[in-house]
């Protein structure tokens, strides 16, 4: 028998051939992921295995320099200026993204030289000056250091040639696995990975808890709290994730409502891993509740009432029935939990006070020009998030559905014993008011004069923010819109060409859409940075860094697995005979899109609209390294004024944020409800 | 309007398939010649698995052939994608569109070729008249019943005037009265366009009572082709024969061969059967097919048998009776006023050589 359908494949690449629009798509497509997510990542993959030249120039430079300075009797000697120049132009170099000066290159470079050649003609040169700089070290003995006391000739001889190497191969770019083993041998940075993967660990623990808890409670108890559940789990989606944060501060901080007001503690400490901790379970939980509803009304309720008929109790029920059908999926929501956690940038920054994690950490270590490390940093990040996210989906993902894919066969009785009702219903309803008070918290703090000290009602806060400077809205508003509108087309797109499609390369556009969800914001930022920082490649073409479009791209990389799968998801659902019906009638693949596939998944076409908006208008960590002077956004604006401690400013254009979200979702409910009105008016009128 | 039929050809045409589990290479398809008379109604019958779909499908062109080429009246259409072949297919779940009426769903291909909108209009409204669905083009399709849906997906393929119409198992999520009521639909309104069909079904009564010719299909290969007499009454193989039908297999003895009987021999009782296989010698041993309504039981006869079950079924008895080791079963139509045989009688076997068929 020949090969597997070598001659099928033939026939349907030129069948796809015969389908240019089709190709354009693939092409487009394939296009969007290898330049702006394949790429940037690849960028810093690379910097992170590259010597970094740079940084030794300057490191060697400050030796140099420091040396010198040991004795003042040594300003006029060769090497006087010469380790500041190096530092110097090591940090010009990194300013222009590793564009060489050749002529600051050539007046440094004949300086090392000439330092070099000197000491070779005289050797007593160097003896001389390490023979000072080693006498005055001894006698300020209390702050020298035992390099500076030991340094002989030699030491000298070696400080300048690899001044001389550094500055040779400025943007040369060896393998080595050098700033690995500089990360892992910072104490620091060990103790930052371990806070990330402690704080991602506990965080998704407790969210697990608390939102299984919900659903369950949803499920399972009867109760009337259901009004409030729901509140819960759509306000992380309106709000930026930061508010949590800013109101923590504001009711437990050291001037909190609570804190100091009511209780008179004078120096509550919000600040570390407990107050990151509480926000994120807050902010986390909601999701974990509305994926564990979901599992839970797919359990068959014949299960459990097969299982209570044998004689078992409510309690050996859920020990032996509910809860191992459920465990890949509590496993899931553990991940996904964690994977947040990890990606977390707002609010350890806000919240986190000395407790760094590693999103943070290396948004305070971009601004010490050490590319190289921050890239490796990012790339750690990255790993982490990666491992969780490939078990995440491949291994639990998979087998949480294969155990709940049943249907409930029949309404599930609730439980109405009130030695359960009372006390879950009481738990859930508490959580739920102090969660829903913490969001209150913005619109109410926005309106005092200032929060922590002048409690008098004002409106000058509003007032101030929209009337000063407008244009963080605007931008915000214009960029996000532009995104929104980007995103749903392409994940339209892709997923179409995902499930409908048979052409090469089709696992890779899956994987990389997909992937895109486990690439925190912050790595996405650097990633973008560095790919684009001086053009692609280096090369000066598509500078983007600057412009608004590095944002939309930020942007829609971030929502596009969100839209992708929720279209994959409503594509799945439509019989695929439909579409090839009217293929078969004679549509080509453009019109079969259009007329047919496009009008059936418009729900999710607009869904995807609204909360690729919603996430758009509220990303901070991935925009944060790159805004610039001529676009502005919101949330930067807001880290920037709470950082000042302007929390009632920071509350008011939260709160404009927060109706700008709620309004396009409402926006949204009016039209697609608007759509299915006039169907069913349609519907009356034809049977009438 | 009805000199738009085409012929279909199939030379050679194989499908390989990965077998997912083994994830070894297999033909679903395997090198099929077909060929399929313009106006001709033609059904691809056979059991889930057997090809049949599949070689719907590649005529359609959703699916690519490995092997062989396909011809559409006197052209190649393996290259084509299947919005450029004049094919119109009736899928299994209908697949209108949700998303619009019946007028819309039934003038899309009309629209997509352009015509003008005065006549889409005509010709829609001429197409719901024929199938019987005057009044209904302003409702959406989640408003009809199944056999209303069935007949939109009718009309919206018929109306494009396709030279060869595909149905894909079109009635089997219709109950069984209405299935039966619209097979005679659609057998009439083939003829009236005179139009060429291929139909794919697992239902063998829906296969007798709506072609002119049938191909039975197993395990990827043709395994008859014929008008459903040729194939009811003259099997090429036990397989044929059990899946059109009912039918009792009988391991006879030839005897002698004459010109149009063949005399066989089963356990020393020697007895005439209708002559059908060309290649009869004496000597060899065949197998011989006794369909259950051409035997009659009764005191004297051809064959001594023991009855095992006898049940009255209202329009016939229902025996089932041991020759030898085989067990044999018969409707014994209209049996009032006869002998009815009990349980544990022994009996004969009466059937006429024309009853037989030898293979």
């Amino acid at each position: 028998m020949p090969v597997a359908s070598s001659r099928s494949k033939q026939l349907d690449r030129k069948k796809l051939l015969a389908d240019p629009i089709m190709i354009f798509a693939i092409i487009l497509v394939m296009a969007f992921l290898l330049l702006f997510v394949v790429y940037p990542l690849c960028t810093i993959l690379t910097q992170s295995f590259q010597t970094d030249y740079p940084n030794s120039l300057t490191s060697n430079g400050q030796k140099l320099t420091s040396l010198v300075k040991q004795d003042p009797t040594l300003a006029d000697s060769i090497f006087y200026q010469l380790g500041d120049d190096c530092v110097n132009y090591a940090n010009e170099y990194r300013r222009g993204e590793g564009k060489r000066d050749e002529a600051k290159m050539a007046e440094l470079g004949a300086r090392i030289e000439d330092a070099l050649a000197q000491i070779e003609a005289d050797p007593t040169l160097a003896e001389d000056f390490a023979r000072a700089v080693s006498a005055s070290a001894n006698k300020a003995n209390a702050d020298a250091d035992a390099e500076v006391v030991g340094t002989s000739a030699d030491d000298i001889l070696d400080l300048c040639n690899q001044l001389g190497v550094c500055y040779r191969n400025i943007d040369s770019t060896d393998f080595t696995f050098e700033v690995y083993i500089s990360l892992f041998r910072s104490k620091k940075f060990l103790s930052v990975v371990w806070n990330t993967l402690k704080l991602g660990a506990i965080s998704g623990l407790c969210s697990t808890i608390v939102g299984f808890l919900f659903a369950y409670v949803d499920v399972y108890v009867r109760t009337k709290m259901r009004g409030i559940f729901k509140v819960v789990s759509m306000l992380p989606i309106v709000s930026p994730p930061f508010v949590l944060s800013l109101s923590m501060i504001m009711i437990f901080g050291k001037k909190g409502l609570i804190t100091y007001h009511l209780l008179g503690i004078k120096n509550a400490n919000i600040y570390g891993m407990h107050g990151i901790l509480i926000v994120q379970i807050l902010t986390f939980f909601p999701v974990v509740y509305l994926m564990i509803k979901g599992l839970l009304s797919n359990i068959d309720p014949s299960l459990e009432e097969s299982s209570r008929n044998m004689g078992a109790s409510r309690w050996r029920v859920f020990r032996d029935v509910t809860l191992p059908l459920l465990l890949p999926g509590l496993g899931n929501a553990f991940l996904v939990s964690f994977i947040e956690s990890v990606a977390d940038f707002t609010n350890p920054i806000m919240i986190g006070g000395n407790y760094d994690t590693l999103a943070a950490y290396i948004y305070m270590q971009i601004s010490n020009f050490d590319t190289r490390s921050s890239s490796g940093m990012a790339v750690v990040l990255l790993t982490i998030s990666m491992i969780l996210f490939v078990v995440e989906k491949y291994v639990l993902e998979r087998r949480s559905v294969a155990t709940l894919s049943g249907k409930a066969s029949r309404v599930r009785m609730q439980i109405e014993d009130r030695s359960v009702r009372i006390p879950t219903t009481a738990l859930c309803t508490l959580v739920g008011i102090f969660v829903i008070g913490m969001y209150a918290m913005v619109p109410v703090g926005a309106c005092f004069k200032l929060w922590g000290k002048d409690f008098t009602l004002t409106l000058k806060h509003f007032i101030n923010v929209l009337g000063r400077d407008t244009k963080p809205f605007t931008d915000s508003l214009y960029l996000s819109l532009i995104a929104a509108i980007i995103t749903s087309l392409l994940s339209m797109i892709i997923a179409y060409l995902i499930v409908k499609k048979k052409f090469v390369g089709k696992h890779f556009m899956e994987f990389a859409t997909m992937f895109a969800m486990a690439v925190p914001g912050t790595v996405l930022g650097i990633a973008l940075l560095r790919g684009y920082i001086t053009g692609i490649f280096h090369s000066g073409f598509m500078v983007l860094v600057g412009t608004s479009s590095i944002l939309i791209i930020a942007f829609v990389v971030r929502s596009l697995p969100i839209g992708t799968r929720s279209a994959v998801a409503a594509l799945n659902q439509i019989d695929k005979s439909i579409e090839e019906s009217a293929y078969d009638m004679g549509a080509g693949s453009i019109k079969v899109f259009t007329s047919v596939t496009l009008p059936l998944i418009s729900d999710s076409f607009f869904s995807s609209l609204v909360s690729t908006f919603a996430r758009s208008i509220t990303a901070t960590s991935a925009v944060i390294f790159l805004i610039s002077a001529r676009w502005q956004l919101i949330t930067p604006q807001i880290m920037t004024v709470v950082d000042r401690g302007q929390y009632s400013v920071a509350c008011a254009y939260a709160t404009i944020m927060m109706f700008i979200v709620y309004a396009a979702i409402a926006l949204m409910n009016i039209i697609v409800n608007y759509m299915r009105r006039s169907r069913r008016v349609k519907e009356k009128k034809a049977v009438a | 309007m009805s000199n738009i039929k085409k012929g279909v050809r199939l030379e050679g045409v194989s499908k390989i398939y990965l077998d997912p589990k083994t994830n070894k290479p297999f033909k679903a398809v395997d090198s099929i010649n077909l060929n399929i008379q313009p106006g001709e109604f033609v059904t691809l019958l056979g059991p889930s698995g057997c090809g049949k779909t599949t070689t719907l499908r590649m005529i359609a062109g959703f699916e690519s052939p490995d092997e062989g080429e396909i011809y559409l009246g006197d052209e190649a259409i393996n290259e084509l994608t299947p919005n450029k072949r004049d094919t119109a297919m009736v899928f299994q779940s209908y697949a209108l569109f949700p998303h619009m009426n019946i007028f819309d769903n039934v003038a899309y291909g009309l629209k997509l070729r352009h015509v003008p909108k005065a006549e889409i209009r005509k010709k829609v409204f001429d197409m719901l008249k024929l199938v019987g669905l005057e009044g209904m083009e302003n409702r959406f399709t989640n408003q009809l019943s199944g056999g209303q849906q069935q007949r939109v997906a009718l009309a919206r393929a018929l109306i494009v005037e396709p030279g060869v119409l595909l149905f894909d198992e079109p009635l089997s999520n219709l109950d069984a009265k209405l299935r039966v009521y619209m097979r005679t639909e659609i057998r009439r309104i083939q003829q009236q366009f005179g139009i060429t069909a291929v139909y794919v079904t697992h239902d063998q009564s829906e296969a007798m009572s709506i072609s002119d010719k049938i191909i039975i299909m197993n395990k990827g290969v043709i395994a008859q082709m014929g008008t459903p007499q040729e194939i009811y009454y003259s099997p090429a193989s036990e397989f044929v024969a059990d899946f059109i039908g009912e039918a009792n297999f009988l391991k006879v003895q030839v005897d002698g061969v004459e010109s149009d009987t063949v005399s066989v021999n089963l356990n020393g009782v020697r007895f005439p059967v209708k002559r059908s296989a060309d290649a009869v010698a004496k000597g060899e041993e065949h197998t011989l097919m006794l369909r259950p309504e051409g035997i009659r039981v009764s005191e004297t006869g051809i064959l001594p048998c023991k009855v095992v079950l006898s049940c009255f079924m209202g329009s016939y008895q229902n025996y089932h009776v041991m020759v030898g080791d085989t067990l044999v079963r018969i409707t014994d139509n209209h049996p009032v006023g006869r002998r009815i045989f009990n349980v544990g009688e022994e009996a004969y076997l009466d059937f006429s050589p024309v009853d037989t068929h030898l293979m």
